[in-house]
């Protein structure tokens, strides 16, 4: 086997222990709770104690703790993530489905917003360190790393959908039945606030590791070689830079999928971070349990993929692999 | 500063650096020619200047350091009026730069095969692609690389040193330049290493009549290459001329005292150092920046820099003496050194006591065993010298007699009759306090966050039960002992010189009182005129001190200034072990007669 797929492999079966980890301490933490399932079912009615038993039996809680989880995570494995415990009782999975898909490409967008202009910024920071384009970069970074991103979202709203100018919606409620491109402008406003959140870290990150290769030997060699300057930092200087950034994106875009809690809520935009808010808000467990899992899940693969990206772009530690 | 010849390619006049924005001198009004086919060779102390003058001829500086006036032309073309893309034409192409170290000079990401095709690509060298490849292939014959396709296809990691500074070297050569700037290619090498890489660079330049600058700290790398030397101090260059005439007949006492730093492998006389270190930028005094340091000195050389004068138009020098100095003007003060007194005619165990003694040790690194059953002895009062190249295993079996090795070792070592264990946390506190370490790098064995007070305060704290004033007053001694100012003690690392900080490494195995010093290769990261301050301390504390030393080094020229009994080693053994002068006067294996023939060292005629 090669020694990359061996490594997959690896953390892949680690990522697995991880979530099984996860999955404990989410189930756990719901037990934590005051109240059970069957209570928040019956609202008022709980205090019908014939009701309320025979609704525990139903939904298994008269079992043992471990049982309970046992079975759970049995579903989770078949894809059952168990029934909604709001309204009609729709199955989970259906449920959450359409917000991860609202979400996906939310963060899809985020990210390819946010990425590319971090890169370039960062790297120009660094090419034209101390100059007046860095410095006002650098303000420009600390003051939106220091305001928390739904302050960000208020602002933007303010600014481009209420106070200032009536030119984008400050409601984003993406209808899944109609096509993408009808909606674009309902993504604007989510997908800037997550930006605006994303490319401080990423771009401050860049700029140090550029500016550390940009003072290297090896750099200087191929200036002295009279390779052009363009060429010097495309070529030689960001393959080396990029490399301690990767994992900084990884955890970016990560935050992206955990951290939409607040923005998705701002914009009511239908994901999975409005999601959880009215799921944690309804005590719909199986839905708090089932996206919390999700999140989880995404953290564990993308930290993965910046392992493995970062193996196949550096030389030393991919020759390294033989 | 030039002969009448025509063939002028380089022409450097009243250059001047400076930092930016303090306007503090790096360089100060260097002036010099060289000629087609001609090596010159730059030499001087860290901190003189001479790699940004050397970085100058390709119109570059470092951040923080700027242009600040002078001429460079070469081969007809004013290279600091030129516009960047023109620039860029010339870097690379007219005039091409060999750094010092090439590991950290080729680029990690990038395959050896496209960083040595960009410099063609990059100056559209030839017409067609078949034409650039063709050209890669004799580039690589130059330097004796292969330049099959696996070979282009490695990234620098997996070439050897050797193989690294070669690639650099063929990469310089590249577009036919006329003139290289090699800045100290070969300090970071072995000497045999060294050697091959010299051989190289005086095959290219003579077969291809390149010019060179070669820029180095040390008069014996460059004494079979060059064919000029200019001595730079403080910025500034202070004597200019031919080979031959600096070795046989300097005139300035800094050229004359560099040359006497320089361990000689005949043995006529031990190294001198010279006391002090160079000054940096902005602690340079009025007048000749060496007045402070020399021998020689009178009233007029701290207050007015000497003008250029000499011998004849090639020979130029600038001190108010230079003709006294010429005619033999002594350059150093006090009394001649000698070699160590209690020269060996026996080896060790037939007379001595034995102290350190070392039984078939095989030593493992991981699974991988790097020693081989080396048996060896350390006497009371004695000094062994460890020679050998990098992978030898002499740094291996000094580890393992500090308790350092961390993997497993078979074999016994003993100290005073009892054995060792393996690592220092199994030793007692006597015989942990008895065995003292000086580690090879100045810059990163002491802690940058503690003053030399703390540091040195640290193992009298551990291994003696001394009051503040106890430990104050054994701090002031050892500090004299090393001869380094009491008032460096509440100073950090940083603030210090590298001969400096090394004083202070021995000064602290020193307070410890240990009975064995185990010095590993710690003249390496200093200039030659320090390496030699640093031995002669060396040798003043062991007779002083009477302590037994283990003196690990790749430099074989070293030895016979310091040591009674040599082993060389070989690929975890030792080839050879015996008194100095028997080894170096007669070697009796192969590989010591390899080493020694390619240690650099001076003329034999030279004079100082």
């Amino acid at each position: 086997m090669p020694p990359l797929l061996k490594i997959l492999f690896m953390r892949l079966g680690l990522g697995v222990l991880t979530l099984l980890l996860v999955s404990v301490v989410v189930f756990a933490a719901t037990q934590a709770l005051p109240g059970d399932a069957a209570k928040a079912i019956l609202g008022k009615d709980s205090a019908d104690t014939e009701r309320y038993e025979a609704l525990r039996k139903q939904l298994r809680l008269d079992r043992p703790l471990v049982e309970q989880y046992a079975s759970w995570l049995g579903g989770v494995v078949r894809g059952d993530l168990g029934k909604s415990l709001v309204g009609a009782g729709a199955n989970v999975t259906d449920l959450i489905g359409k917000r991860v898909v609202n979400s996906a490409i939310l963060v899809l967008f985020a990210a390819l917003v946010s990425i590319p202009i971090s890169i370039l910024l960062g790297s120009l920071s660094a090419i034209w360190r101390d100059s007046k384009f860095d410095n006002v970069v650098n303000i420009a970074n600390l003051s939106l790393a220091s305001l928390p991103e739904f302050v960000i979202g208020i602002i933007m709203v303010l600014v481009f959908a209420t106070a200032v100018f009536k030119w984008l919606p400050s409601v984003s409620n993406v209808n899944s039945l109609m096509p993408l491109s009808g909606q674009m402008t309902l993504f604007v406003l989510p997908v800037i606030t997550l930006a605006l959140a994303v490319v401080p870290y990423v771009s401050r990150m860049l700029r140090a590791s550029t500016v550390e290769v940009l003072e290297s030997e090896y750099v200087m060699m191929a200036r002295l070689k009279g390779v052009s300057e363009p060429r010097v930092l495309w070529h030689h200087a960001l393959p080396n830079a990029i490399v301690p950034t990767i994992q900084v994106i990884a955890i970016n875009i990560a935050w992206l999928a955990g951290g939409i809690v607040t923005v998705e809520y701002l914009f009511t935009f239908p994901g999975v971070g409005a999601g959880l808010v009215d799921a944690v808000a309804n005590r719909d467990m199986p839905v708090v349990q089932a996206l919390v899992l999700l999140m989880a899940a995404i953290y564990v693969l993308l930290n993965l993929m910046a392992d493995i990206v970062t193996i196949l772009i550096s030389p030393r530690l991919r020759t390294g692999l033989r | 500063m030039s002969g009448a010849r025509s063939d002028i390619v380089l022409t450097v006049e009243d250059l001047r650096v400076v930092l930016d924005p303090s306007g503090i001198e790096i360089d100060d009004g260097v002036s010099f020619v060289i000629h087609e086919g001609e090596v010159l060779g730059l030499v001087g102390e860290s901190a003189s200047g001479k790699t940004t003058a050397a970085t100058s001829l390709l119109a570059y500086q470092r951040r923080g350091a700027k242009m600040a006036g002078g001429r460079i032309e070469i081969a007809g073309t004013d290279i600091l009026s030129l516009s960047r893309p023109e620039l860029r034409k010339v870097r690379g192409g007219l005039i091409s730069y060999v750094p010092q170290d090439a590991s950290a000079s080729l680029n990690p990401a990038l395959r050896i095969g496209d960083q040595l095709m960009e410099i063609l690509n990059e100056h559209s060298f030839g017409s067609s692609h078949a034409e650039r490849q063709a050209r890669l292939v004799e580039m690589m014959d130059e330097v004796l690389l292969p330049s099959d396709r696996a070979f282009m296809r490695r990234y620098p990691h997996q070439l050897s040193g050797g193989q690294q500074q070669r690639v650099v070297i063929a990469m310089a050569m590249a577009n036919r330049p006329k003139i290289i700037v090699l800045d100290e290619p070969t300090t970071a090498l072995d000497v045999t290493t060294q050697a091959h890489v010299l051989e190289t660079v005086r095959h290219l330049t003579s077969s291809y009549g390149v010019s060179a600058l070669y820029v180095t700290h040390d008069l014996a790398v460059v004494s079979c290459l060059v064919d000029r030397i200019a001595i730079m101090y403080a910025g500034r260059l202070v004597e200019i001329g031919p080979r031959a005439d600096l070795f046989t007949g300097a005139y300035h006492p800094y050229t004359r005292r560099l040359l006497a730093a320089i361990p000689d492998i005949h043995a006529v006389r031990p190294p001198r150092g010279i006391p002090g270190s160079a000054p940096r930028p902005g602690s340079r005094v009025a007048g000749c920046a060496f007045t402070p340091r020399c021998d020689c000195r009178i009233d007029k050389c701290a207050t007015e820099f000497p003008p250029y004068t000499g011998p004849d138009a090639d020979h130029q020098v600038c001190c108010w003496r230079w003709e006294e100095v010429g005619q033999g003007l002594p350059v150093i003060e006090g009394e001649e050194l000698v070699f160590p007194t209690t020269r060996a005619e026996e080896p060790c165990r037939t007379v001595d006591t034995v102290v350190v003694d070392v039984r078939e040790v095989t030593a493992f690194y991981q699974r991988k065993e790097v020693l081989h059953e080396v048996t060896t002895t350390l006497c009371e009062h004695r000094c062994l010298a460890l020679v050998g190249e990098s992978g030898s295993g002499k740094t291996t079996l000094a580890r393992c007699i500090a308790g350092l090795h961390q993997f497993k070792i078979e074999g016994a070592i003993e100290f005073n009759g009892k054995t060792l264990a393996r690592e220092t946390r199994g030793r007692t506190s006597a015989e942990r306090q008895a065995i003292q370490y000086i580690f090879q790098s100045p810059y990163s064995s002491l802690n940058p966050r503690k003053t030399i007070r703390q540091l040195l305060a640290q193992p009298i704290d551990i291994f003696f039960d001394l009051d503040r004033d106890g430990t104050e007053e054994r701090m002031v001694r050892v500090l004299e002992q090393v001869a380094l100012d009491t008032s460096l003690l509440s100073r950090y690392p940083e603030q210090l010189s590298g001969g400096e900080r090394q004083r202070v490494a021995i000064a602290r195995a020193l307070v410890a009182e240990p009975s064995v010093l185990i010095c590993d290769e710690v003249t390496s990261w200093l200039d030659v005129s320090v390496q030699a301050a640093i031995i002669e301390l060396l040798v003043h504390l062991q007779s002083e001190t009477g302590v037994s030393m283990l003196f690990v080094t790749h430099n074989l020229a070293l030895i016979r200034s310091i040591a009674q009994e040599v082993a060389v080693m070989q690929d975890g053994r030792i080839v050879e072990h015996g008194v100095v002068d028997a080894v170096l006067d007669d070697p009796q294996a192969e590989y010591t007669r390899l080493l020694l023939g390619d240690t650099p060292t001076i003329p034999a005629d030279c004079r100082i």
